[in-house]
């Protein structure tokens, strides 16, 4: 980068009036140089024409060109005639070819609402925007239900290629990752439970704590939150980058309903995989209980086992295990609604994707816990 | 620096600066040879337009000599300096005297039109806010986009305004060479032929240098001083319009003397040096 700064000096004409010299590189990275001088020339309250003389100027681009034109119109501005000299016909064109003015910048809109309505506008907005996620939801659900039929009789409903990929992507790929923290879980849950029932010599009910807290509650719970993280931020991005490059808008010119074809098949996907993915988190939790009651509380297999058998029943069992469907179904929704929500922007897709997973997560725990108040109420 | 293009169309080619200079360029991805030894000058203050089939590597050459994409030999000079050999000081100073409007805008869609133009001017240049402003209103007048849209989010954009808004930020920085990939696709002919015409017009005021990627006849014809034609892996010609119409190969050809080039050159008053039966070779 050249450092011939641009210049600017004032010299009186003979007839009154002033001539401006601009010397030096009137170019973007050596204009600021002069920002200071040129707005004191700008203000001198001096009378009579004023002459620009160009002839010193080595190079300059638009940026140069356009304090000069400012410069210019500021004086045309004060009743002055303004005029250009020394030019090599290129600058001239150049400033020519540049507006007069800009539009000036927007003042910053004052705040004229009340302090009433600022402080509850904003909670106000959040309980439509739940109540319209909800109708968003309900019309997924009830699309999916009766969109995958919609196909004029073409083949079957839902597509069986598309389902079973899915089940591979969101089920069986999440196997490993799902067996590790249920299997650390598990040993975790054995360990502070018998160091705590230690004290009472009641070793041996860490068994029944596993179990049944494994079973009816974390099982379903951590491999729901898993699935949420991962599959659920999936299918918000994916639809979400349908939807900005307008192929959910091709979808439906075709004649299919998107809902139908994209995330029927997902939802259907993820109810059938998070209840088996579930019932391996079971046995590894399980597993790593056992493992940890051998080598911490020397509870040998057999023991395990049989105290296991007494533990728990097959309510157990299904009151985990229902669970599962309903918190499958409440991640892929979620996940759709957010998707469609997607607007033009990379920005609008990442708090989207963050918006899905927060959301999935907090629905799951809140199905949880209805759940939880039902079975209480049913003796179950 | 006017009288210098004026007598670019014809002189000598050795009077002439080279901007971009592209000698032996290899690039292939995996057993494929995308170009195989191609040589490409640029010269200061003219206006490249650059033709070849769908699928020859018109823009992987783009993207090659932007270095988005990796070359297995050969070297590109861009502005006389090697991007490879360069410290990294030079390669930041070669980055701000490059323009790039993109074949879909690239705009960034996080900010509005004003912050899309003025972000290499706030990362590069010292300028007080206020001014950048101006700038970023003058800039968006002369690609003919109204003050109204600086405040625009590209997703808000029709498919034209995104082409001029993408064309100010390539502009932001008043750079040396510009390259454009497709300006005129999408565009409709009125808005088209302003285009090149506002292309011609930067270039005659601010010395630009264009390298432009068209499929356009009206463009090649009304704007580009040189054509350059890819096929084969290689330039195959480049040179005036006249030198097109010479040029001995079917493609070739084809398409500057097809029924859609005919009609084009007949409006521009150019006919052809022989005009004959020129549907030939498909």
């Amino acid at each position: 980068m050249s450092s011939n700064l641009a210049k600017i000096n004032s010299e009186a004409l003979p007839d009154g009036g002033e001539r401006y010299v601009l010397t030096g590189d009137w170019r973007n990275h050596s204009v600021s140089a002069v920002l200071k001088d040129l707005d004191q020339f700008q203000k001198s309250g001096e009378q009579g024409k004023v002459e620009i003389d160009l002839s010193g100027i080595s190079a300059i681009d638009t940026a140069g060109a356009w304090l000069i034109r400012r410069l210019m119109t500021a004086k045309s501005g004060e009743g002055r005639e303004a005029s250009l000299s020394g030019g090599n016909g290129t600058i001239e064109e150049l400033i020519g070819a540049l507006p007069e003015t800009t539009p000036a910048p927007p003042a910053p809109a004052a705040d004229k609402r009340s302090f009433f309505e600022r402080v509850f506008t904003p909670p106000g907005k959040l309980v439509y925007e739940v109540g319209s996620d909800f109708y968003a939801a309900m019309n997924i659900l009830g699309s999916a239900v009766r969109g995958a039929q919609l196909k004029f009789g073409r083949g079957a409903g839902v597509s069986p290629a598309s389902v079973v990929t899915h089940i591979d992507r969101m089920g069986v790929r999440a196997v490993p990752i799902i067996v590790l923290m249920s299997f650390l879980i598990g040993a975790i849950i054995a360990q502070q439970g018998a160091f705590q029932l230690r004290y009472f010599g009641a070793e041996i009910f860490v068994v029944d704590l596993v179990g049944i807290l494994q079973l009816r509650e974390i099982g379903v719970l951590l491999t729901a939150i898993m699935i949420a993280g991962r599959s659920g931020s999936a299918i918000t991005a994916e639809i979400g980058s349908m939807k900005m490059r307008e192929e959910i808008d091709a979808l439906t010119v075709i004649g299919l309903n998107p809902i139908g074809v994209l995330i029927f098949p997902r939802l259907v996907a993820l109810t059938i995989a998070l209840p088996l993915l579930t019932i391996i988190a079971n046995f590894a939790a399980l597993y790593g209980a056992a493992i940890v009651a051998l080598l911490y509380s020397g509870i040998t297999f057999d023991t395990y086992l049989s105290r296991l058998h007494e533990a728990i029943d097959h309510t157990s069992i299904a009151s985990g295990m229902i669970k599962a469907p309903f918190m499958a179904l409440a991640i892929g929704i979620v996940a759709a609604v957010e998707g469609m929500k997607v607007g033009g922007s990379a920005e609008s897709l990442g708090q989207h994707v963050t918006a899905s997973v927060v959301k999935a997560i907090f629905a799951v725990i809140l199905i949880d816990a209805l759940f939880a108040i039902f079975y209480s109420a049913i003796d179950f | 620096m006017a009288d210098e293009q004026q007598t670019i169309e014809k002189s000598a080619k050795d009077d002439r600066q080279v901007v971009l200079s592209v000698r032996d360029l290899t690039v292939g991805f995996g057993d494929k040879i995308v170009l195989d030894n191609l040589n490409l000058d640029i010269y200061r203050g003219e206006i490249l337009g650059f033709v070849g089939a769908s699928g020859t590597g018109k823009s992987v050459l783009m993207r090659t000599v932007l270095r988005l994409l990796p070359h297995r030999s050969g070297a590109i000079e861009i502005l006389g300096a090697n991007y490879e050999k360069a410290s990294d000081e030079e390669r930041i100073a070669l980055d701000t005297r490059l323009g790039v409007l993109f074949q879909h805008g690239a705009l960034f869609s996080a900010l509005t039109v004003k912050e899309n133009i003025q972000l290499p001017m706030r990362e590069y240049l010292d300028l007080p806010q206020s001014l950048m402003d101006e700038l970023a209103y003058v800039k968006l007048e002369m690609v003919g986009l109204p003050p109204d849209a600086a405040d625009k989010y590209p997703s808000e954009l029709s498919g034209g305004m995104i082409k001029r808004a993408a064309l100010a930020r390539a502009l932001a920085l008043d750079p040396d060479l510009v390259f454009l990939d497709e300006p005129t696709s999408g565009l409709d002919p009125i808005g088209a032929a302003d285009f090149d015409a506002l292309i011609a017009k930067l270039r005659d005021t601010l010395g630009l240098t264009v390298y432009m990627v068209t499929h356009d006849l009206d463009s090649l014809f009304s704007v580009c001083d040189r054509i350059a034609v890819l096929g084969q892996k290689r330039v195959l010609v480049e040179g005036t319009l006249q030198d097109m119409f010479e040029f001995d190969d079917p493609w070739v050809q084809s398409y500057f003397r097809g029924k859609r080039a005919r009609t084009v050159v007949t409006n521009e008053n150019q006919p052809p040096a022989d005009a004959g039966p020129t549907d030939a070779g498909k």
